[in-house]
């Protein structure tokens, strides 16, 4: 279960950040401003950020952004970062072929 | 903060915030509890298929209704693209059982009236050259579609949330308590109490343990689906492709990628509310092979993730969307056995107009609570 939130708590005004335009998920090409913006439209945990902008969905599945995003996040909620839940974390680990994954064999046995 | 609404909806997923979209277009306070993210449960484990075809009435009359009045403009309505196409879908057979299936589900779509019609092999080729040649029938039904299920969740929580609607999430409902024989409180594991006019459970399954604290037992159980998702590919077909035995269902996102699913027929059962949706060990393999077998072209695609959720398989594999008349004050909005994403937006409707006191704009009389019935029910000579 998450922490207890209170979504209509207000954020404030949404201010454009000076390093908005710097690319944090570089696999899905998404900005530090986007993630900002999508806390404030209301995407308070990680999981629903990824699931509103991909941040994370890319080949690397969020191993090289996922601290990144965790930071700014719990920035913007003016929160420890260490409140925050990861993502869940899914297999393969690394990208894998169909035709390997479903070159299981059946045993003449 | 006001712990009381005019109505209180349990469960973010695109029912429930669906159904708070509608209701907050009607001036009702309305606030949402939620125990996990916005929409965790299949709202967002969700193979993302908007099909008219396979459905039985009533669960059809509200897929026409979606698919003719709402997904159309629903990006527009929202303010987000939610992805929805009208791609046509393929519903692929090779053997003869199978051609007797797709002619069953020819019928059930007429009946419907649903667009459809049985092609052969080589016009399913026609239509999406990848499908293998080992198909010999396909069943088209033309307005079959996709969308993107996990922003059409979001899309509805944010425009519900600006229009005024109250979301608190980390709030596990653990019962809803009578006052004179109504529905009127909600209690959660914090020890907060909550207060409504009407309580709406939208909770998947979930529900079941919610409903039964006010002595309503929901024939569901929660039953694991799982998907593998290929990394973004050039684009390759725009048609949703099924298989007459159910076992396979894929197509290609607007990002780009496969999302690919279907039964394995080894699925896992679950009664335990607190189990977690773990991939199976066959799933992930048994989809490959199909994937290869219907779509040859997919080989060579590289699978970057896979995800497993519950579906709240009701009994009859319908949903239950009525005022309880042993609880009023209590609408029910749950069992969608996996048909509830396409739908959501017409569900949302009745559902505010059910809330309302209304009379909803589309029959779901039959889906009521008290449709589930012991095999000896009536005389002896009726059994």
């Amino acid at each position: 279960m998450n922490k207890y939130m209170d979504r209509n708590r207000s954020l404030g005004e949404f201010v454009h950040g000076e390093d908005d335009d710097i690319i944090i998920c570089r696999c899905e090409e998404i900005t530090k401003g986007e993630i900002r913006r999508a806390v404030h439209e209301g995407m308070m945990t990680m999981t629903e950020v990824k699931r509103y902008l991909r941040a994370g969905m890319g080949l690397c599945q969020g191993n090289t952004c996922g601290k990144l995003i965790k930071g700014i996040i719990a920035r913007e909620l003016e929160i420890s970062a260490s409140q925050i839940e990861e993502c869940t974390a899914r297999g393969p680990a690394r990208p894998v072929e169909i035709n390997v994954l479903g070159n299981e064999v059946e045993s003449n046995e | 903060m006001s712990k009381n609404a005019d109505v209180i909806i349990i469960g973010s997923g695109i029912i429930g915030n669906s159904i708070a979209y509608h209701l907050v277009q009607q001036g009702l306070k309305v606030m949402v509890l939620e125990r996990d993210n916005i929409g965790d449960g299949a709202s967002s484990r969700n193979g993302a298929g908007v099909r008219l075809s396979g459905r039985v009435s009533p669960e059809s009359d509200l897929a026409e209704d979606a698919v003719r009045n709402y997904w159309p403009t629903l990006s527009e309505e929202l303010g987000l693209d939610l992805e929805y196409e009208r791609r046509g879908g393929l519903n692929l057979a090779f053997t003869n059982a199978h051609k007797s299936g797709l002619e069953k589900a020819l019928k059930k779509s007429h009946a419907a009236g649903v667009n459809a019609e049985i092609i052969s092999g080589d016009e399913a080729r026609k239509i999406c050259p990848h499908v293998s040649e080992i198909v010999t029938n396909a069943l088209w039904c033309p307005d079959d579609g996709v969308a993107n299920p996990m922003l059409a969740t979001l899309g509805y929580y944010r425009m519900a949330k600006k229009m005024g609607v109250h979301y608190i999430t980390g709030e596990d409902v653990i019962s809803i308590k009578k006052f004179r024989g109504r529905a009127r409180q909600v209690i959660t594991s914090r020890g907060n109490v909550y207060e409504a006019d009407k309580i709406i459970l939208a909770a998947g399954f979930n529900s079941r343990r919610i409903a039964e604290t006010v002595g309503l037992h929901l024939p569901f159980l929660k039953r694991i689906d799982e998907c593998i998702i290929t990394e973004p590919m050039p684009k390759m077909f725009s048609e949703r492709i099924t298989t007459a035995d159910g076992n396979l269902y894929l197509h290609q996102t607007k990002h780009g990628s496969f999302i690919i699913g279907g039964n394995t027929n080894l699925e896992r059962y679950e009664k335990n509310y607190d189990a977690k949706p773990q991939n199976t060990t066959v799933a992930a393999a048994d989809k490959a092979r199909l994937a290869m077998k219907y779509i040859p072209a997919l080989a060579e695609a590289k699978i970057v993730r896979q995800w497993a959720g519950w579906l709240d398989s009701c009994v009859d594999r319908l949903p239950i969307l009525q005022e309880n008349p042993e609880v009023p004050g209590l609408v029910l909005a749950c069992g969608f056995s996996g048909h509830g994403f396409a739908i959501a937006p017409s569900v949302g409707k009745v559902v505010s107009e059910i809330a309302l006191g209304q009379e909803p704009h589309i029959d779901v009389s039959a889906l009521s609570y008290d449709r589930f019935k012991a095999k000896g029910v009536g005389t002896i000579e009726s059994v």
